[in-house]
């Protein structure tokens, strides 16, 4: 027999493999994703119950789904109410019996696993309770992992999650893939989800730390499942790609002592060329689909541009530029012209980029984002007009709430006061 | 984190390569690897009849040509896997279709566990 720990270990790296899984199958025969989780936990007692002293059954995803549906029928009886669910059950329960064990064949199971996904990122919920839920039930986070991630209290998490499912049920959200002209804003809805979780490990918002690494591998994970489970979805195979290539920068984004490292100054031998390799497929992937027009695809084909460059110099400014361009005019937003005015200044020189900046300066959602007055500031002290620039560094300093990126910024600053007391 | 998986087949694979029934199960569980979003790579490798080894000695270096002996030691071939723990590495290799060999699982030395 196995000490009691290591069985517990295994039962919780089995329920990392299974949870999602496991609680999509049982979603689709009960219709809500808190019974669902409620009867894959009961599973998971049972099987932190039994399986340190009888031993790990052979089939560990068999056992878990037939250990759970049996609960299911047995809550059922006892309430004596829910007909129409125990029916459902009983009769899925013969389907799965049927096909000779309780697991069902493979494209069921992806369905099932594409209609958690689809539900736990449905519209009608918030941003942080999409997020929230889907790490939990298709990521396999415990509520704890998904608070130290993203810094907040366990309650908070446990409420968000706690609320999402009720939002859920009260809005009669149905476990469904769907289909036609509603799939394509539901998709929209569940890869912000995954970009969402992958920007907050990227360029953490708060907190001490300037990325979260295992935020970015929980939501390349999540990418590199949706790909398979859509394969003919060219902007899921654009939103891997980008991730991918962004990843592929990690150990190159952070300094020896933490502080972030811009794109520009990073030591590229760092960067990692299997994420490249694997963005770089993916990218192909969206592209033989026709989606190299699609905002994830362009915005992986820029972060491609990079990628290319063995050197900062080498970059290919003017197309990245073009490639911004055209990010514009499928998702016009303010952000995005900022990002185009970088690569103007890089492509056309800092008085170019300048000129767009500044017509950015008015915009009412870019008020209090840092990002605006820390470009400004690089193409003023590109320009020679370091006083300005030094202004413009110490405002971007005082609307970030990252303390690496504000460390960062008060430096800039630091050095333009030096630059205008030489100049 | 990232681990290695390195498939020390024993000498089957030295004499002959996998039957095309081996290798048909192998890319079934390698697909059922790639839905989970764990496999970032995978390949196989040539018997080491083809190798060649260099071992460092101060200055100098000698090279060997296989076929090399301790068949038992031999990667036959490896995965790069993307897991949240060993425990889940091990529970993935335990499914793997094989009725011989041994496979070892290493956790790659990296930034952060990326």
């Amino acid at each position: 027999m196995k000490p009691v720990s290591e069985a517990h270990r295994t039962v919780e790296a089995i329920w990392r493999i299974e949870s999602a899984r496991l609680i999509a199958g049982l979603a689709r025969v009960v219709g809500d994703i808190g019974t669902a989780e409620e009867l894959a936990q009961d599973a998971l007692v049972a099987a932190l119950e039994q399986w340190p002293t009888e031993g790990v059954p052979e089939r560990p995803s068999a056992w878990l789904m037939g250990t759970a549906k049996h609960r299911a029928i047995d809550n059922i009886r006892r309430l004596k109410t829910l007909e129409r669910k125990y029916e459902e059950i009983g009769r899925d329960m013969e389907r799965a019996q049927e096909s000779s064990d309780l697991t069902l064949i493979d494209e069921e199971v992806g369905d099932d696993l594409l209609g958690l996904i689809f539900m736990a990122c449905h519209p009608v919920l918030s941003k942080d309770a999409r997020v929230a839920l889907t790490l939990r039930v298709v990521g396999g986070l415990t509520t704890e992992e998904i608070a130290r991630a993203f810094l907040v209290p366990v309650s908070t998490i446990a409420q968000r999650v706690v609320r999402a499912k009720r939002t859920l049920t009260e809005a009669h959200v149905r476990f469904e893939v769907p289909g036609g002209a509603e799939r394509e804003a539901r998709l929209a809805s569940v890869l912000e989800v995954i970009y969402l979780i992958f920007n907050e490990g990227y360029s953490a918002t708060a907190g001490e730390e300037w990325v979260r690494p295992a935020l970015c591998e929980d939501a390349l994970r999540l990418g590199r499942i949706l790909a398979e489970l859509t394969p003919t979805e060219p902007e899921v195979h654009g939103l891997v790609a980008l991730m991918e290539i962004q990843a592929s920068r990690l150990r190159a984004r952070v300094g020896p002592s933490g502080e972030p490292v811009l794109l520009l100054d990073q030591e590229r031998a760092l960067w990692d060329r299997l994420l490249i390799r694997r963005g770089f497929a993916a990218l192909e992937r969206a592209e033989r689909l026709g989606g190299a027009m699609g905002p994830y695809a362009l915005q992986a084909a820029i972060a491609a541009c990079h990628a290319r460059a063995t050197k900062a110099a080498e970059t290919d400014w003017p197309r990245i530029a073009a490639l911004y361009d055209a990010v514009a005019q499928l998702v016009p937003s303010p952000v995005v012209e900022l990002n185009r005015a970088v690569a103007v200044g890089m492509a056309f020189g800092p008085a170019a980029g300048l000129d767009l900046v500044d017509t950015l300066v008015p915009e009412p959602s870019l008020k209090a984002y840092y990002l605006l007055p820390a470009v400004r500031g690089d193409l003023l002290r590109k320009l020679g007009r370091s006083g300005e620039a030094r202004a413009e560094f110490e405002r971007a300093a005082s609307l970030t709430q990252n303390v690496r990126e504000r460390e960062l910024l008060q430096r800039r600053a630091a050095e333009c006061a030096a630059e205008s007391m030489a100049g | 984190m990232r681990v290695l998986i390195m498939a020390k087949e024993g000498n089957q694979t030295e004499a002959a390569p996998p039957t095309p029934e081996a290798m048909a199960e192998y890319q079934k569980f390698n697909e059922e690897l790639v839905k989970a979003g764990v496999v970032l790579e995978a390949g196989r490798l040539y018997p080491s009849s083809q190798s060649k080894r260099v071992r460092f000695d101060g200055k100098k270096r000698t090279v060997m040509d296989g076929p090399f002996t301790e068949t038992k030691e031999l990667v036959a071939g490896y995965w790069l896997w993307q897991v949240r723990s060993i425990d889940e590495a091990l529970e993935w290799l335990k499914r793997a279709p094989y009725d011989g060999g041994t496979f070892e699982i290493r956790q790659v030395l990296d930034y952060e566990g990326m």
